[in-house]
């Protein structure tokens, strides 16, 4: 046995509704450069749908992942290492910017600086890569709300052997969102096929990330990937992917995707697994059984035995009490009510999925029959084939049963709920129907409904005694203690100068961050020095030195006890120094 | 003049290669790079690629056959000087001809396809009209040299005797300019655009030629490093300077 941790996630589906928040924040905080224009770490794809880039899924076409080779053993896809060294000077399978899509923006000047005119100017779009004005034709979220579904939907390669019977008139169709970040895999097919080794997973946390400064831009991971989620920025000639936020992650909070999700849909924590185990589990011969088996690599951490030998590979202590409170396991082994995306692809993936059940749900409620009714829930999941084949061909290689299990048990989970909330007394037969405890149905409810953040999100810092080395923290320039009020920040050479002026910005957000997402009251945003970080007002409260006081209290103060701070006249500060603070800001300061 | 063009001037460019490609890699790591645009355009990408690198790697061999594997050395080992340039020719010309093939695609893909012509820096421009040169003057030598017979005062030129010699001297310290000055217009001024490309070539994106993944073939599939593991890392993301080492 071999205990690895591995830092993993799991989205709800039901709880989807398709806002883009996630894929909006995650690209303002990675991909907002020039080179990743058309890259998205994090997308929303609605299912069915084609998804992005266009038709990913079909590895037929795309050769991403491994297969399972007649010896039994596991090769890529796209080839091996004599096949990529061939290929090298021109990547056969690399989809091109179209299948993306072309960034563009608007040439806003031509609309701002119009003249008066009869008709309306507009802004006409112009292609971030050829700079020249384009016809805007597809874009990484075109067939968003089944948009254009008679013509592209048709085409989602999951619905390969059911197209015949899904239909698209308004009335019968059904949809979710699918959010998608990269799946951090335990056998990454991208870190396999880069030439360069510049690909690595973490120790640690089993984060999957390229390393800059060695990868050459040779583009194998692109197509090795077969969630293509590692792309290629074509300013620096490098490929760069999701991070799993990991400066976030190391010092303790959420990845900005699950930060900032509207639906609280997304869970956070830790699984161990038995590294040694990983290859014969991705390699099993029967599709179907890759969900089990991908199970039965993981390790329970409140066994003992686990326990014993995750210290003696080196995972730390706080690290294993993490892990013993994470929602992914809870979820994952538990319930059993989370499911890999494309288990078939055998690259393990660590991002797993709560299937929806509102397909099912719409369809009764449509009906006309009580939507919440236990028996009425289980008889449509055993009739409503089309979605549940659709789901089954998302995250199970196609096997229902699974996907059935998880959806009686969100189906229970529900009936069984609205006899507490009505009043009415529990019914311990429900929960035994899905093979679950009365208590631990209502523990799942609480984690899936209730959805605490704390309870979301169980990630454990990286080692306190390696903080001073993490990205994020920088640590080490001698400021002891970030909760004192620094009010002295002036050096020799003016404010923000000499030993402890400055505060880390990603230290001041940590803090801020716990303090507002862990509160129940409204905090305010305002920051020392009677400063405001931005980036951190989220609305609520009203920080001080947002707003300059109000015109009385400047003339008080500024009469009363401070007339140095009247510059106005030329005189020069108290202090000899520069402040460029608006004067209720310096006032505070000075006080 | 002449110890300045066959002495100086290789030493200039051969030691600018050298530190040049220390000093990039120290510093520029992240720029080094294929800077590939396959992502704009693939479908003549994907022939005239191929076809040129293909190419200039068996005129590379040819090159190592012909200039570092002594005369001496093929006649003891009974190749006559017809059957020398009969292999040179029928390895060299196929192998020239897809380099400039594949090389005149490329060129043309560039110049025509907006995007990757946008991509194309002052840089590239100057580095792809030097090495177009002396592909080019190395085919006409080839050509001239052997297919044609119209070497100097209607002789054989036999680079063997004047040029290769010479390149060999450069690597023991002792080139004899003498042995260049003989040598007709076209090997000469393939010789010395060679050596302005090789003191291109640190700060063009030719570096790639260095980063040949060879050890793909050996590693493991899938690679694993500690998150402290990256050398030097000290405040933020600045890699830690040498003599500011933190006290441990």
């Amino acid at each position: 046995m071999r205990v690895m941790a591995q830092m993993a996630m799991v989205m709800n589906l039901d709880k989807c509704i398709g806002c883009h928040t996630c894929s909006v924040t995650c690209k303002q905080a990675w991909t907002n450069r020039q080179g990743t224009e058309y890259v998205w770490f994090n997308n929303v794809e609605t299912r069915p749908g084609l998804g992005y880039p266009r038709g990913y899924e079909d590895q037929e076409e795309w050769k991403g992942g491994w297969i399972r080779a007649d010896n039994g053993r596991l090769k890529l896809r796209a080839g091996g290492r004599l096949n990529k060294m061939l290929n090298i000077f021109s990547n056969p399978k690399m989809p091109s910017i179209q299948d993306y899509y072309e960034p563009w923006t608007y040439d806003y000047e031509t609309l701002l600086n119009a003249p008066a005119q009869d008709t309306f100017p507009v802004a006409r779009p112009t292609s971030l890569i050829s700079g020249k004005h384009i016809n805007i034709e597809w874009s990484a979220n075109w067939d968003d709300d089944l948009g254009g579904s008679t013509e592209h939907t048709a085409k989602d390669p999951m619905l390969k052997g059911i197209e015949d019977k899904v239909k698209f008139e308004f009335e019968q169709t059904f949809m979710f969102y699918l959010p998608r970040i990269c799946e951090h895999c335990l056998n990454p097919s991208c870190a396999a096929s880069c030439p360069s080794g510049a690909i690595y997973k973490r120790e640690e946390d089993g984060i999957v990330l390229v390393d800059q400064d060695k990868c050459r831009g040779w583009r194998m991971c692109v197509t090795g990937c077969p969630y293509k989620k590692v792309y290629f920025n074509h300013k620096t000639g490098k490929a760069e992917k999701c991070t799993f936020c990991y400066p976030r992650v190391e010092v303790g909070i959420p990845t900005v995707c699950a930060e900032t999700c509207v639906g609280r849909l997304r869970y956070i924590g830790l699984m161990l697994y038995d590294a040694d185990k990983v290859l014969e589990a991705a390699a099993v011969e029967n599709e179907h059984d890759l969900y089990e088996a991908q199970r039965s690599v993981f390790l329970d951490p409140r066994d003992p035995a686990v326990q014993r030998e995750a210290e003696r590979a080196g995972i730390p202590g706080d690290w294993i009490e993490a892990a013993k409170k994470s929602p992914v396991l809870k979820l994952i082994t538990d319930y059993k009510v989370a499911l890999p995306l494309h288990p078939e692809y055998r690259t393990m993936p660590m991002v797993w999925y709560i299937p929806p059940l509102s397909p099912v749900v719409d369809v009764i409620k449509d009906t006309g029959y009580d939507a919440e009714d236990k028996d009425n829930l289980f008889a449509a999941i055993d009739a409503l084939r089309i979605p549940i084949e659709y789901l089954a061909n998302l995250f199970t290689a196609g096997d229902t049963r699974p996907v059935e299990d998880v959806l009686r048990r969100l189906a229970a989970m529900r009936s069984y709920m609205r006899d507490i909330n009505l009043g009415r007394d529990p019914q311990a037969h429900i929960a035994e129907a899905v093979g679950m405890e009365e208590e631990e149905m209502y523990e799942m409810f609480r984690l899936l409904a209730i959805a605490k953040y704390g309870d979301r999100y169980v990630i454990p810092t990286a080692h306190g005694e390696q903080a001073h080395a993490l990205e994020e923290l920088a640590t080490d320039c001698p400021v002891s203690s970030f909760d004192d009020e620094l009010l002295d920040s002036s050096g020799p050479f003016g404010e923000g100068s000499g030993r402890g002026a400055v505060t880390p910005v990603a230290v001041e957000n940590l803090k801020m961050l716990q303090e507002r997402a862990q509160s129940e009251t409204l905090v305010s945003g305002g920051s020392k020095r009677g400063r405001v970080n931005l980036l951190n007002w989220d609305g609520r409260g009203m920080p001080e030195g947002l707003f300059p006081q109000r015109e009385h209290n400047v003339e008080a103060s500024a009469g009363g006890g401070s007339p140095h701070q009247r510059t106005d006249d030329g005189s020069v500060l108290e202090d000899g120094q520069a402040r460029p603070d608006n004067v209720a800001g310096a006032d505070e300061g000075q006080q | 003049m002449s110890t300045f063009l066959w002495v100086i001037f290789p030493y200039i460019c051969l030691a600018t290669f050298v530190v040049g490609h220390v000093w990039r890699y120290r510093y520029d790591k992240f720029g080094w790079t294929t800077r590939s645009s396959q992502l704009y355009e693939d479908k003549l990408l994907r022939i005239g690629s191929p076809l040129f690198h293909f190419g200039i790697l068996f005129v590379a061999v040819g090159h190592f056959m012909g200039l570092i594997v002594p005369q001496s050395w093929t006649e003891r080992a009974g190749m006559s000087q017809e059957l020398y340039h009969i292999v040179a020719l029928l390895g060299g010309l196929p192998a020239g001809i897809a380099c400039l093939v594949g090389l005149a695609i490329l060129v043309y893909r560039r110049r025509t396809v907006g995007p990757v012509f946008r991509a194309t820096t002052v840089n590239d421009k100057a580095m792809y009209a030097v090495l177009a040169v002396v592909i080019v003057l190395g085919m006409w030598n080839t050509i001239a040299g052997t297919l044609l017979n119209l070497g100097i005062a209607g002789d054989h030129y036999n680079y063997r005797d004047g040029v290769s010699p010479w390149f060999r001297q450069i690597f023991w310290f002792q080139p004899d300019a003498s042995l260049m000055e003989g040598a007709p217009i076209g090997f000469q001024l393939h010789a010395l655009l060679a050596f302005l490309l090789f003191a291109m070539w640190p700060f063009t994106r030719l570096v790639h030629v260095f980063s040949a993944p060879i050890g793909y073939f050996t590693r493991p599939y899938i690679v694993y490093r500690s998150r402290d593991e990256r050398p030097g890392t000290a405040t933020g993301t600045r890699a830690q300077k040498r003599g500011w080492e933190r006290v441990q």
